[in-house]
């Protein structure tokens, strides 16, 4: 009954998102402003109709209504509520699902905030979305129903793929990257927008879509440290990062938006980049759907692909369609776009944004080749074949540490040309401070010479931006006599787009950091133990005290207790374990870590004996890792503070609910209070 | 030759730079995913390349050294077999007449020295067999015992 509800809800979305389309592009073509509103109502009706759907969705799966096809594929009445509600995003149907809502959300909340907009613009970015949820409408009326009625109603199903509902992180890593990829949608359909009403030479599309880029670039860079974390805490093989087809998927897109947000900048700024612009966020858009297509059409063997179906040729038919209709709309416009500014000087910021957007796409290049060519190769010749990490190590590594020396240049450096004073005063302290991470490095005992550089560029780029906020502190301070405290939120406050760059700035190069030192200084052994015998690994010495065995509800749990000794006595313990499911023939292992802000102590259980006479642990000592999941939070920290423009007084009347434009401020000048 | 040439020169030779020094990368990298006919096959062809061989753990030619932490077991096929050496414990789950994955390079002593180990579709979704008990590996430690 749910069911057939539900997906009777999703087959008049369909319709809607069709007609709205329909009656959206004759309204704007007729001049019917009558007709466009009706076309925004079809965006409401279908977030409507879908979090019918996904609502409906969520009851089959707490009631345990094994009649859905969904719930009887991922349900299970032994799996506790929580992992039985985030279920919905743990196989394919119940994804696409998802993704069609967040898609939906996304929709009416931007038509809703710039309904009273006038031109043609977002008109047409409604059409063009209600395109794109016309796509996932027929993927869920298709080969993604999660609603078909099963018959004869079998009394239990097998519950969600253990290794999904083994960790909390997996409740958070799923949402954040549907927010994350989905929301490129709207940048995109008002590029599109812009293109189709002929306003490309407004920058319009750019500034309305900066705080929604924004939220989901937050949210994407929020996953993918969310994805690794939860790699590293589940998996058991002590990495956070294999350059893995999945991984890749989340990374692309990440690439492109981050050298869209620093390329649009040009284009506001002095105006130019227009046409690459453009075809930066249909390049964007296009890589989170290949994303989606990676990882939820089976046709890579991974915990991200459920099944093989004839989901991946809906998805390549729908990329083609994307790519050819927007490269040539990008085409078609390129003899309207205008360059209105032009380059004065090598040694300005928009140079170093030039380069940046070079290293960028090629990084992102670079991946998307290794990530496609073992299906071209399998596709053409039949070859099984895979790209191995040293492609990606040694093909990446330049991009990435150019990229770590140009965070901490390109604020540095005014826009227009800089003079010699301006380069000497800015580029020439942090120097110091890339000597004596070098140093540090090498006296650790890091040879890898981009391992060595990415040192240096990292505490070049942190001492350049820490510096920018002490100026700026130090002028307030002096000038208003306000206390430190108060001087940074002020500073920040008055120009969050600014500093709101500057603290994603800093929390990237706190991750690279944290990178850089745990792939130089790791060291790993395993060992086979009786309890009493010890294992020790680069000076931290661990004892196995106990192998041991529990029943839960919906598992079974083997244990291996290990204290962490230091000077004999025992300062921590930590129990890395292997959790049976009774649906799973292989048990999940559950490693452990105990972090301090020097490093983490890695455990995992590799093997134990039937009677606990001993245990296989292997025990990874690697420095910084925290530093990694904290500059994340940084990154993040950054996006939100970017996100807001300056704080309006409250003067306005609460009536007008004008968009807010982002406020575009001066570059304050040096000193500046 | 103009300014506009000039740049669309440079663009030229910085793709073409680039694409060539991806396909040198992607040649030096490439893993070949074989079974042990097809690794046998390649004759001398086969030693020193990274490779992925996947095939079934050949019963009886299990050698497990807990001190050294030795591992030596023989993947075979329908025609082939590969002896295998791999410096590490084995996974939990390892065990005669399954189905494995390894990862290394066939060395020209004919034995295919293992840097990974990874039990088939370990990752993947997989409901016990009919007859598979997987809590016979366990249930002798479950009796009540807390941490």
């Amino acid at each position: 009954m749910t069911g057939l509800l539900a997906h009777d809800a999703l087959l008049v979305a369909m319709v809607a998102v069709l007609f709205g389309a329909i009656i959206g592009t004759l309204g704007i073509r007729g001049h019917r402003a009558d007709w466009v509103q009706i076309a925004f109502g079809a965006v409401y009706a279908n977030f409507a109709l879908v979090t019918v759907a996904t609502l409906a969705m969520i009851y089959a799966l707490v009631t345990h209504d094994f009649s859905v096809s969904y719930v009887a594929q991922v349900g299970s009445r032994e799996t506790p509520l929580f992992y039985t509600v985030i279920s919905l995003w743990g196989a394919l149907e119940g994804s696409i699902l998802f993704w069609a809502w967040v898609l939906g959300a996304y929709s009416a909340a931007v038509v809703w905030f710039n309904r009273k907009r006038s031109g043609n613009l977002v008109p047409w970015a409604a059409v063009t979305l209600m395109f794109v949820a016309l796509f996932f409408g027929i993927l869920l009326a298709g080969p993604a129903n999660p609603f078909h009625a099963v018959f004869p109603v079998p009394p239990d199903g097998p519950g969600p793929n253990p290794l999904l509902q083994n960790h909390i992180l997996m409740a958070v890593h799923p949402p954040l990257l549907y927010l994350g990829y989905v929301g490129m949608s709207v940048p995109f359909a008002f590029a599109m927008g812009a293109m189709l009403s002929g306003e490309v030479m407004s920058d319009d599309w750019i500034r309305i879509t900066r705080p929604w880029l924004l939220v989901s670039w937050g949210f994407l860079s929020a996953a993918i440290i969310a994805g690794m974390w939860w790699s590293y805490e589940v998996l058991g093989w002590g990495g956070y990062w294999a350059w893995d087809p999945v991984e890749n998927a989340s990374f692309l897109p990440w690439l492109t938006a981050t050298a869209f947000l620093h390329s649009a900048m040009v284009q506001e700024r002095r105006g130019m980049l227009r046409l690459w612009n453009l075809n930066l966020m249909v390049g964007t858009f296009v890589l989170t759907i290949l994303g989606t297509f990676l990882t939820r059409s089976g046709i890579l063997s991974s915990v991200h692909a459920f099944t093989t179906g004839t989901i991946g040729y809906y998805f390549l038919v729908f990329i083609a369609i994307v790519l050819v209709v927007g490269l040539m709309m990008v085409a078609g416009n390129s003899d309207r776009l205008r360059t209105t500014g032009r380059f004065e000087s090598a040694a300005s910021r928009e140079t170093v944004f030039l380069l940046n957007n070079l290293f960028l796409t090629a990084f992102m290049f670079t991946v998307l080749i290794g990530t496609l060519f073992p299906l071209v190769a399998e596709a053409l010749r039949g070859l099984k074949v895979t790209v191995g990490e040293p492609f990606f190590d040694k093909m990446t590594m330049p991009f990435v540490v150019s990229l770590l020396f140009l965070v901490g240049v390109g604020p540095a450096l005014p826009w227009g040309i800089a003079t010699r004073q301006q380069l000497k005063a800015k580029l020439l302290p942090p120097i110091g401070a890339a000597v004596v991470m070098a140093a540090v490095a090498l006296v650790s005992g890091a040879r890898n010479v981009y391992a060595v550089l990415a040192f240096a560029f990292v505490g070049y780029s942190a001492f350049a931006n820490v510096r920018e906020y002490w100026i700026g502190m130090k002028a307030r301070h002096a000038a208003h006599g306000e206390d430190w405290f108060t001087a940074l939120r002020r500073l920040v406050g008055g120009n969050r787009r600014r500093y709101g760059g500057y603290v994603a700035h800093l929390g990237v190069l706190i991750v690279a950091l944290g990178i850089a030192a745990s792939q130089s200084f790791r060291s790993e052994r395993e060992a086979t133990l009786k309890p009493g015998e010890t294992l020790t690994v680069s000076g931290h010495t661990a004892r196995l005290k106990e192998v041991w065995g529990r029943q839960e509800p919906q598992r079974a749990v083997i244990g291996a207790t290990m204290e962490v000794l230091d000077h004999g006595k025992v300062v921590a313990t930590a129990d890395p374990r292997m959790n049976f499911y009774p649906t799973q023939s292989a048990p999940v292992p559950t490693p452990q870590v105990i972090s301090s802000i020097s490093g983490d102590l890695y455990f995992n259980l590799m093997a134990f004996d039937q009677n606990g006479s001993h245990a296989t642990v292997k025990l990874i000592v690697q420095p910084l890792v925290p530093w990694i999941w904290f500059g994340g939070g940084v990154v993040v920290l950054g996006a939100i503070i970017g996100v807001f423009p300056r704080r309006r007084r409250r003067t306005a009347p609460a009536a007008v609910r004008q968009p807010v434009p982002p406020v575009i401020l001066p570059i304050p000048r040096e000193g500046e209070a | 030759m103009s300014k506009r040439n000039w740049g669309i020169l440079a663009a030229v030779v910085l793709v073409a730079t680039f694409g060539w020094l991806l396909y040198g990368g992607l040649n030096k990298n490439v893993v070949f995913f074989l079974t042990p006919k097809e690794l046998l096959a390649k004759g001398a062809d086969g030693y020193d390349m990274p490779v992925r061989l996947g095939g079934m753990v050949k019963p009886g030619s299990v050698k497990w050294d807990e001190k050294t932490m030795h591992l030596q077991f023989e993947v075979s096929d329908d025609s082939g077999t590969v002896a295998v050496h791999e410096v590490g414990a084995p996974p939990q789950m390892f065990q005669p007449g399954m189905g494995v994955v390894v990862e290394g390079k066939f060395g020209r002593d004919n034995v295919f020295q293992a840097t990974n180990l990874m039990v088939k579709h370990s990752n993947e979704y997989h409901p016990p067999k009919p007859g598979e008990k997987p809590e016979e590996m366990y249930k002798t430690l479950i009796k009540g015992s807390t941490p």
